[in-house]
């Protein structure tokens, strides 16, 4: 990454000017430099997150025992679900895309409290540590899910204290950079760059921000409460103790479902800058974009109850919260046909990063789709906790979120790192991951619907062939991840060509710098007359 | 192409029914979207439409998707919730059965005490579950009959439904509850009303059972304690009175004898000497759930003939 051998790269945010690199890295408090470490923290706890689904869909291949024994299987999709939540989905595209493009997209030299943004990314790798520790440390591997659900967390023996606790200050983190973007959006944007005339990614962020400044406190109490009722019996869930389960559930899903949105909102930003700039035209429907995030990030408060339709609550909570879970719908489905209008009479060129945002929309549908079949009150009975969920959240994150991030980190590599990757080879591996991911998550969905239920570390015969193929697509898509990041790190580091200063013909702010930008990115602030998308 | 057979019971139609609505309208919008998607790709590419119009947005389209996709996911709703709303209506005169979930198996309890491992039912009488935990949170799942609650501690929650079908049915736990949840399952057998009847008279209410086993079974023991001599996740309580056991004390192999001592701190210290062959920290104490008096009711029996 560092080797100097363009033009361009002797003045950029990536040249250490002879400083200790390590030092000048994990100190810094440029943006620019505290998303690539993000993206490189990111990275390594998605290639351990996936590297453990692929063992549970290996145990999974047949009935019986394969690899693991239940106690091992149920530890491995508690971290899984840690890992991959709170590490690599929730910091995800704010924390790596966020931190690098956010203040460049507004035309500002840096993010408006940068020793702020640094100790943040301190406080993720704080957290990742004591999330790691509690695999080995104390009485065992967490073995409750990422959920926590109480009172089985507050009984069983495993370490669940340092796990939550973990979770507890990666909140922090969370709520950091959150605080930081709220305020640089309102402060730091360029002369002339009223709200309306913002790029719709930093839009997204604004929104997600909010939802991470509100609702992520709640989460790190109530798991401040769980560590109180395991070491001093404090009542709060267990009612042994004269505490309350479902208390509890209303508590976690308060937060944790707009958490969803924490992780997709950023995604859709993503795509929104995507299509236009391969469609060469201005993006259709800005402000119902713009108005649709933050009715996302609104509405996303109040549907945390469709989460619960079975744990025994009222009747009329159970029909109110579907009522409003459907409302949440139509927000996202109205960005989905301005994405698509978007195209409609464009000029469009197929370059990767647009390949994996049709796939974003394609997959994106079907797990939104199916979030309507569990948020109707009839079909979630049948539903709820089953592998139809694991598929439907699947579809959302991996194929939502995650096919965002592969578009955007397509799309931004170049501008990055000053290089060009081998763009056969990543529509190669596009393929691949493609194929590999419907052939791992879609099977989930039919047994699913066939009464399989979700944390078996074992089922009933009728069910083998649905995670026979499952797991055959585990190993197609992790065979395409490792081609994509062989090309993005090894072979474009040897044979990568220097990346031009705007390689897809975007308007947008960074693709008026140099690749890779300077470490105070603008020589001259820019003033702002129109939104970024007239092609 | 449709994945699952239809349920059998009164409530499985609604469901049903819902899922059809829903499978249309997502197969409906995925398939002419993603057609639509693909065509303008192929249709508006830069060789075939080299200068892209300068468009910025059409109010109308705007408002015709905001109106029509809520009416749709209104309708939704409504079917959702006209297919739920049978679930949490009762009728009179359905007969009640209590079901007791633990880690990690199920009982059934019927009306004149009698108990069994599987569920047994009448084909078309409603029947109501009441449902209890003795520990931490499982959920009553019954595939075949489109039926789910959480049985959660501290609270009875309910179902009701009627089976429609003779025949034998999966009972699952839904709610991951530790170590032994993908095996926390029973068998629904559905029978004719009056086989139903004669099964359920089958039984002694005169035929006490010992303390002991009472609360051990109230505490759910029986769910890692095969009282048969099979292995569990802990050890059988078949033949384990006066046992010699191979257990691992302060990190020394040494061999004791399960007597009246051994037991009491086996259930109050169960970390304390650890037989080889199992792990530790799955078991907690007992000392302030189970009194002593009560351990000494569950030595007794463990003595008994049936036991030993």
């Amino acid at each position: 990454m560092a080797k100097l051998d363009t033009p361009a790269l002797e003045q950029s945010f990536l040249n250490n000017h002879g400083k200790n690199p390590i030092r000048a890295w994990l100190f810094s408090t440029d943006h620019k430099r505290i998303g690539i470490l993000y993206l490189l923290s990111i990275g390594f706890f998605f290639l351990v997150g996936g590297l453990l689904g692929g063992l549970m869909r290996i145990e999974l291949i047949a009935p019986g025992e394969t690899i693991m024994d239940p106690q091992t299987y149920n530890g491995v999709f508690t971290v899984h679900g840690l890992i991959m939540i709170f590490l690599v989905v929730i910091p995800g595209l704010s924390a790596v895309f966020g931190n690098f493009f956010l203040p460049i997209l507004i035309g500002a030299r840096d993010v408006a409290f940068p020793k702020l943004n640094l100790l943040s990314w301190w406080l993720y790798i704080f957290g990742a540590i004591l999330a790691i520790s509690s695999q080995f440390l104390g009485s065992g591997a967490p073995d409750t899910g990422w959920t926590f659900y109480a009172p089985y967390s507050t009984e069983t023996g495993s370490n669940v204290v340092l796990a939550v606790f973990s979770a507890f200050v990666l909140g922090f983190s969370s709520i950091l950079t959150g605080l930081n973007f709220i305020v640089t959006v309102h402060r730091m944007r360029a002369p002339g760059m009223t709200w309306f005339k913002m790029p719709l990614f930093p839009w997204s962020l604004y929104a997600t921000a909010w939802i991470q400044v509100l609702a992520t406190p709640i989460v790190g109490v109530t798991f401040l409460m769980i560590v109180a009722e395991r070491l001093f019996q404090i009542g709060f869930f267990d009612p042994s103790l004269g505490g309350d389960p479902l208390l509890y559930q209303h508590l976690f899903w308060i937060y944790s479902h707009p958490a969803v949105y924490i992780m997709i909102l950023p995604a859709m930003g993503v795509v929104t800058e995507i299509i236009p700039t391969f469609a060469k035209k201005h993006i259709f429907g800005y402000k119902a974009i713009a108005l649709s995030s933050l009715a996302i990030a609104a509405v996303g408060y109040f549907v945390w109850g469709h989460h619960m339709y079975t744990a025994g609550m009222s009747g009329t909570a159970r029909w109110f919260f579907s009522f409003l879970t459907f409302i949440v719908a139509v927000p996202s489905a109205i960005k989905v046909f301005n994405w698509v209008a978007t195209m409609h009479k464009g000029s469009i060129t197929v370059r990767t990063p647009f390949l994996y945002t049709l796939a974003f929309i394609f997959l994106f549908m079907i797990g939104g789709l199916t979030g309507l079949w569990l948020g109707a009150l009839a079909t979630n009975v049948h539903l709820h906790d089953t592998a139809f969920v694991v598929a439907h959240f699947h579809y959302i994150i991996f194929g939502g979120m995650g096919f965002a991030f592969f578009a955007g980190l397509h799309y931004w590599y170049p501008k990055m790192f000053g290089k060009m990757y081998d763009e056969k080879l990543a529509n190669v591996a596009f393929v691949i991951i493609f194929i590999g991911f419907n052939l791992l998550y879609f099977p989930l969905f039919i047994i699913g619907m066939q009464g399989m239920p979700r944390r078996y570390a074992d089922y009933l015969p009728e069910y083998t062939g649905g995670h026979f193929w499952s797991t055959m697509g585990a190993i197609v898509l992790i065979t395409g991840a490792l081609l994509m990041i062989y090309n993005l790190i090894i072979r474009t580091r040897k044979k990568g060509t220097p990346a031009e200063m705007n390689p897809w013909g975007g308007k947008s702010l960074e693709w008026t710098l140099e690749s890779p930008p300077k470490e105070h990115n603008f020589d001259e602030i820019p003033t702002i007359t129109e939104n970024p998308y007239n092609y | 192409m449709y994945p699952i057979t239809p349920g059998v019971s009164n409530l499985a139609e609604g469901v049903d029914k819902t899922f059809m609505i829903l499978f249309a309208i997502s197969l409906f919008f995925l398939i002419g979207i993603t057609i639509v998607m693909l065509w303008f790709v192929y249709k508006y590419h830069k060789k075939r439409h080299p200068v892209p119009s300068k468009s910025k947005g059409n109010n109308t389209l705007e408002v015709i998707w905001i109106v029509f996709p809520t009416i749709i996911v209104l309708i939704l709703f409504y079917y959702g919730w006209i297919g739920f709303k049978p679930m949490r209506d009762v009728p009179e005169g359905a007969r009640e059965v209590k079901v007791i979930g633990y880690m990690w198996d199920w009982d059934f309890e019927y009306e004149n005490g009698k108990r069994s491992k599987d569920l047994y039912l009448a084909k078309d009488e409603p029947v109501k579950l009441n449902m209890v935990s003795l520990d931490v949170i499982h959920s009553l799942y019954i595939p075949a009959f489109r039926v789910k609650e959480d049985v959660v501690p501290g609270q009875t929650n309910f179902m009701w439904f009627i089976p429609s079908q003779v025949g034998q049915y999966e009972v699952l736990c839904a709610e991951y509850c530790g170590l032994r949840h993908s095996f926390m399952d029973a068998k629904a057998y559905v029978m004719e009303p009056e086989e139903f009847q004669s099964w359920l008279a089958d039984f002694d209410p005169e035929e006490t059972e010992h303390k002991g086993l009472i609360i051990v079974r109230n505490n759910a023991c029986t769910g890692c304690h095969s009282l048969d001599g099979s292995k569990l996740v802990g050890s059988t309580f078949k033949g384990l009175y006066n046992a010699d056991r191979n257990v691992t004390e302060d990190g020394k192999q040494i061999t004791v004898k399960a007597d009246d001592e051994y037991l009491l701190e086996s259930i109050y210290e169960p970390n304390r000497k650890l037989v080889e062959g199992y792990p530790a920290n799955v078991m907690q104490s007992y000392r302030k759930i189970i009194t002593d008096e009560d351990v000494m009711h569950i030595i007794d029996w463990l003595k008994s003939e049936e036991m030993r």
